[in-house]
């Protein structure tokens, strides 16, 4: 058994509105930024999954990123692999 | 006759639903988020608050509750449910209705009175009410509804647009930054329902006018809608709905 450290990095998708980026953008000048433009504020969820394949791992990730994490109708995702640990089962239970 | 209020950790306006259903004359019951049983109820109404604090976005980790497979069999079967703000989200996010709710434009909480108006008057949800103009208020920081053009297209050709903001003179606040459109939602839409017109969400609060003391009593025109129609169809014996009731696309 692995442990496998995922990030799901969640976006408005292109087109939708997103007031949380624009507002970011109308401060900009307020810290004499002129050069920074299309922001978009997202939403990032770190977590770990046990299982034997990395393929398996990312799998479960992807039906939580569909199902919970995003919308699919208003937001896009994107999965990154931070780390991957074996461990044992001794690890993993309580301590004696 | 029995209708159920969701309780959710963090509904906030589950007891202004049961006032109003008790007001109206009916026996309201409190439907606990864990358990999928409905208790027999004749409708149901999903009310507002922060269900589960909100977090990730409002409504999607209530679609995940125990009580939301009651609902969805529910609804399937043709029973009635509301979605009232917060419930709208839910219902949204559970793809029973279409859409999305999204940040208010103003990136500012809407907590104010507004002015609704029923598209049509032969609806589950509005067959009580008079047409004109409803004085409601709102209170969410996400109910910019959303969904793509082809989508509101055809909601709007299929009838399924059951309620837009309005001005006291029923003038349609379409543009988003119209100041009677209080969140920014796209062609002025505060209710949908859903394809088999027997489950509805809509951001503004009837159950917080529902009597006089509370302003104005015009909230309970909606609230004696919903149960019209859940004693017709009590009357009627339960009849299946005329229509998908469940999954909206991209849901």
């Amino acid at each position: 058994m692995s442990e496998f450290r995922f990030a799901v990095n969640v976006l408005p998708k292109p087109g939708i509105l997103d007031p949380q980026g624009r507002a970011v953008e109308l401060s900009l000048p307020h810290l004499n930024v002129t050069d920074v433009s299309r922001v978009r504020v997202g939403r990032r969820v770190e977590l770990t999954v046990s299982a034997i394949l990395e393929a398996e791992a990312r799998g479960i990730v992807d039906g939580l990123a569909r199902e919970l994490l995003s919308n699919p109708l208003i937001e896009v995702y994107a999965i990154e692999l931070l780390e991957a640990t074996s461990s044992t089962a001794t690890e993993k239970g309580p301590a004696q | 006759m029995k209708v159920g209020v969701v309780t959710f950790p963090g509904s906030n306006s589950d007891v202004d639903s049961l006032n109003a259903l008790t007001v109206a004359g009916v026996e309201a019951v409190t439907l606990w988020h864990e358990s999928p049983d409905l208790d027999g109820v004749s409708a149901v109404i999903l009310p507002g608050g922060f269900a589960y604090g909100d977090y990730i976005r409002a409504g999607v980790i209530a679609r995940f509750s125990p009580v939301m497979r009651g609902i969805r069999d529910f609804a399937a079967a043709g029973g009635h449910v509301l979605g009232i703000c917060n419930g709208f989200q839910v219902l949204a996010e559970s793809g029973l209705v279409p859409g999305a709710l999204l940040r208010n434009r103003s990136l500012r909480f809407a907590g104010r009175l507004v002015y609704i108006k029923p598209e049509r008057l032969d609806s589950p949800f509005t067959r009580a009410a008079s047409g004109v103009p409803l004085e409601v208020p709102v209170a969410h920081g996400e109910g910019c509804y959303y969904a793509d053009e082809a989508t509101l297209d055809a909601l709007e050709r299929d009838g399924r647009v059951l309620f837009r903001y309005v001005h006291a003179d029923g003038r349609v606040a379409t543009d988003p930054d119209d100041p009677a459109n209080p969140n920014g939602s796209l062609r002025g839409i505060a209710g949908v329902c859903n394809a088999a017109g027997n489950v509805a969400g809509l951001m503004p609060h009837p159950e917080r006018m529902s009597e006089e003391i509370l302003g104005n009593g015009q909230g309970m025109q909606l609230i004696r809608s919903l149960i019209e129609s859940a004693a017709e169809w009590e009357g009627a014996g339960r009849p299946a709905p005329k229509g998908p009731a469940t999954v909206e696309a991209g849901r």
